[in-house]
């Protein structure tokens, strides 16, 4: 394997995969962390991005000078940005207001136009305003992560086969909940390739205002969603995510984002029960990014409850 | 001891304003119709003719009941039983 690129979208995926030789249980029950934070713009949906914005132009929807619209919570905003700078297209992000400064302040950096969705109903709001602007701006382009297949396809076609080159051994695959793209396409390639692979989603679970739809029916599962690739789904409380991407930090070095708090708790849980069955495990988790862009949410600092206080109402994922 | 079960803003109407309530039964299904004595209606928002609501997410300590036994999951005392909306990630 060569370490030289032509670009600096070239160089995408590819990315480590490290042992946790402190959070292991057990020298049989391992936890390896994937380390998608050394990506071009330094999260895991460089992959969705690109591969989106490459069928695109494959098929012919997305020509020169084109613009291109997306709802976002914050991190495929970003990788769309970079990608859209570089080959030319204008961006317009729709996002819920309630996520951090610094994703507003690196999608301005790349160029993107930002229309903000209310924090009530969070990326829920911001999928039904993207649908608006779609349908009233018929000459952008909606890549719409939640239902492009494309989302998925990235990681059955890169991060599947990475993780799995690095770790045959591998019994457990766990990652966060969000669009499902990193779920569906890493869980639809291992359950190809090895039997009895358990996929297992952690979902975050934020503070009230988030789920302040005004009806029930208003609610939103992806497109991109097949119940049958995951072998279950845990919710996260903000406190536990918060607390483990502390200890990520603390006991192996690793400076995460809140979400991978939320993975590497679920993570623990499924060792636990592999110890507690007498069974070997070779557990891969997904970083999905580096803390950075979550410095000014406090959640790194202070005790737990103050941390957990000022989260409240965020979009931490 | 019963089961816990945490409410979401947007059916405490059907509580009286409560966050939490308390009821019984073996399974989640027999839960649900044992809420629903006190607070006619919430079985209705959680469950049609063919299961689960598909915006509904309910979960048993944490885990999503889809992959346990969806209405049949066992349930018992000490247990928290966590309803909330469905929504986007991302």
């Amino acid at each position: 394997m060569t370490l030289r690129f032509d670009s600096l979208l070239d160089s995408l995926g590819g990315t480590p995969l490290v042992g946790l030789p402190k959070l292991s249980p057990t020298a049989d029950v391992r936890l390896w962390a994937k380390l998608e934070d050394r990506n071009p713009t330094g999260s895991v949906k460089d992959r969705p991005a690109l591969w989106m914005i490459q069928r695109a132009e494959k098929d012919g929807v997305l020509t020169p000078g084109c613009t291109i619209l997306e709802p976002t919570s914050g991190n495929t905003g970003i990788s769309l940005a970079m990608a859209a700078k570089l080959k030319g297209y204008g961006l317009v992000c729709v996002m819920p207001e309630n996520t951090s400064i610094e994703r507003r302040q690196l999608l301005e950096m790349w160029g993107a136009e930002i229309i903000y969705s209310p924090a009530a109903g969070g990326s829920n709001e911001a999928v039904r305003r993207a649908k608006e602007l779609a349908a009233r701006n018929p000459d952008w382009v909606m890549l719409y992560q939640y239902g492009n297949e494309a989302n998925a396809l990235a990681h059955y076609e890169t991060t599947g086969p990475e993780i799995l080159a690095d770790l045959p051994s591998i019994t457990h695959f766990v990652a966060g909940l969000g669009t499902t793209g990193t779920l569906m396409g890493v869980g639809r390639y291992l359950r190809e390739q090895v039997p009895g692979v358990q996929i297992v989603a952690a979902e975050p679970r934020y503070g009230e205002l988030v789920y302040g739809l005004r009806n029930i029916d208003e609610g939103f599962v992806p497109e991109l969603y097949d119940e049958s690739v995951l072998t279950t789904r845990f919710s996260v409380p903000s406190r536990a995510a918060l607390r483990r991407t502390r200890e990520l930090l603390q006991q192996e070095g690793i400076f995460a984002g809140i979400s991978t708090g939320g993975v590497l708790h679920a993570a623990l849980g499924v060792a636990a029960k592999a110890v507690k069955a007498g069974q070997r495990a070779d557990i891969a988790f997904i970083v999905a990014d580096g803390g950075w862009k979550y410095l000014s949410t406090g959640a790194y600092g202070g005790t737990l409850d103050e941390a957990e206080a000022r989260l409240e109402g965020q979009l931490w994922a | 001891m019963a089961i816990e079960v945490r409410i979401p803003t947007i059916l405490r109407n059907l509580t009286d304003g409560e966050k939490t309530v308390e009821g019984k039964g073996a399974t989640l299904d027999a839960l649900f119709s044992d809420l629903d004595v006190r607070h006619p209606g919430l079985r209705d928002r959680l469950v049609d003719d063919k299961g689960l609501r598909r915006f509904v997410n309910i979960y048993l300590n944490d885990e999503d009941v889809r992959f346990l036994g969806g209405l049949e999951t066992q349930v018992s005392d000490g247990d928290t039983v966590t309803v909330l909306p469905a929504v986007a990630g991302g």
